[in-house]
């Protein structure tokens, strides 16, 4: 049984670091910052995700202790990596790219908010919500 | 009543099982520690949350959560294909401006977060007033067929969750 749940972990061990490396390897090769940025994010979701479910088998299958710290980490990273992400979006986007050469969103006189300078037409200020209350009317 | 001690139920929840995640053992002293953060962090971060987002079904976002996670798999094989494979000559980037349905604030956040989670696609910007996401495709021979399938896949069931 523990020689099993041995080779999960260590299959899983060889899965996230071969999508780690194939990340990594995106860095190196894809061809401007844009496409670049997809490198990462591949790491940041598989290749982790498969060393955490290693950890966690270990840690139940071997040591006979259960461990929550993974399903802590997992969270933490799917609600930090996406802001990350965003953030080099929008520098890349002012450093390179012009509004001319990026489709425009729908609306009229409506842009994109690293280009735009004001709340776009129908915005107007964000509704006081009533408690229990959602989104915009 | 409750609404006054607990303004923030879900969030009250989700402090208790972090905390005692971070603790990694159950143990009493832990559960009446996680209880008092869970009633004093969301009376502290009341003024920051005006309302509280509706959000509906939680079989709803097991559902959700467990289609994302199925997708982050099969969309890191394919991205690996492409960057292991495609030669930067075959390669199509392209950026795509997805029109929204949401208008909850945290639907289109959870939205944004789905899409750059997913590998081959990031988020890169929403418009001034909040009805589009600009999104940055790594292979798209079809940038209609990618958008209409964020739409079909991911916002209609958003719509539901976040209503």
């Amino acid at each position: 049984m523990t020689t099993l749940v041995q080779l999960l972990v260590a299959a899983m061990l060889v899965i996230g670091g071969g999508f780690a490396l194939v990340g990594a390897w995106a860095l190196v090769r894809l061809p401007d910052a844009m496409t670049r940025l997809h490198g990462p994010t591949k790491a940041a979701t598989l290749g982790v995700g498969a060393v955490l479910i290693a950890s966690m088998l270990y840690f139940w299958g071997v040591r006979g202790v259960p461990s929550w710290h993974e399903l802590l980490i997992t969270l933490f990273l799917f609600v930090t990596a996406p802001v990350t992400g965003f953030f080099l979006a929008k520098a890349n986007m002012h450093l390179s790219w012009t509004a001319s050469e990026i489709p425009p969103p729908p609306g009229n006189g409506n842009d994109w908010a690293t280009f735009g300078d004001e709340p776009g037409p129908g915005a107007g200020p964000l509704p006081a919500r009533k408690p229990g209350g959602h989104g915009r009317p | 009543m409750i609404r006054r001690i607990l303004p923030h139920p879900v969030l009250s929840l989700l402090i208790v099982l972090v905390w005692m995640a971070l603790v990694n053992r159950f143990a009493w002293g832990s559960l009446v520690f996680a209880a008092i953060l869970a009633l004093v962090i969301p009376w502290l971060t009341a003024p920051y949350w005006p309302g509280s987002p509706r959000v509906r079904g939680p079989l709803r976002i097991a559902a959700y959560l467990a289609l994302v996670l199925w997708d982050i798999v099969r969309a890191n094989i394919e991205v690996a294909r492409i960057v292991l494979f495609t030669p930067n000559g075959d390669l199509r980037p392209a950026w795509i401006a997805v029109p929204l349905d949401l208008t909850s604030p945290e639907g289109i956040t959870a939205l944004a977060a789905t899409i750059t989670l997913t590998p081959g696609t990031v988020t890169a910007d929403v418009s001034q007033n909040g009805n589009a996401l600009l999104v940055h495709c790594l292979h798209a021979p079809d940038p209609d067929a990618v958008a209409a399938d964020i739409k079909s896949r991911y916002e209609s069931r958003l719509l539901r969750i976040f209503s």
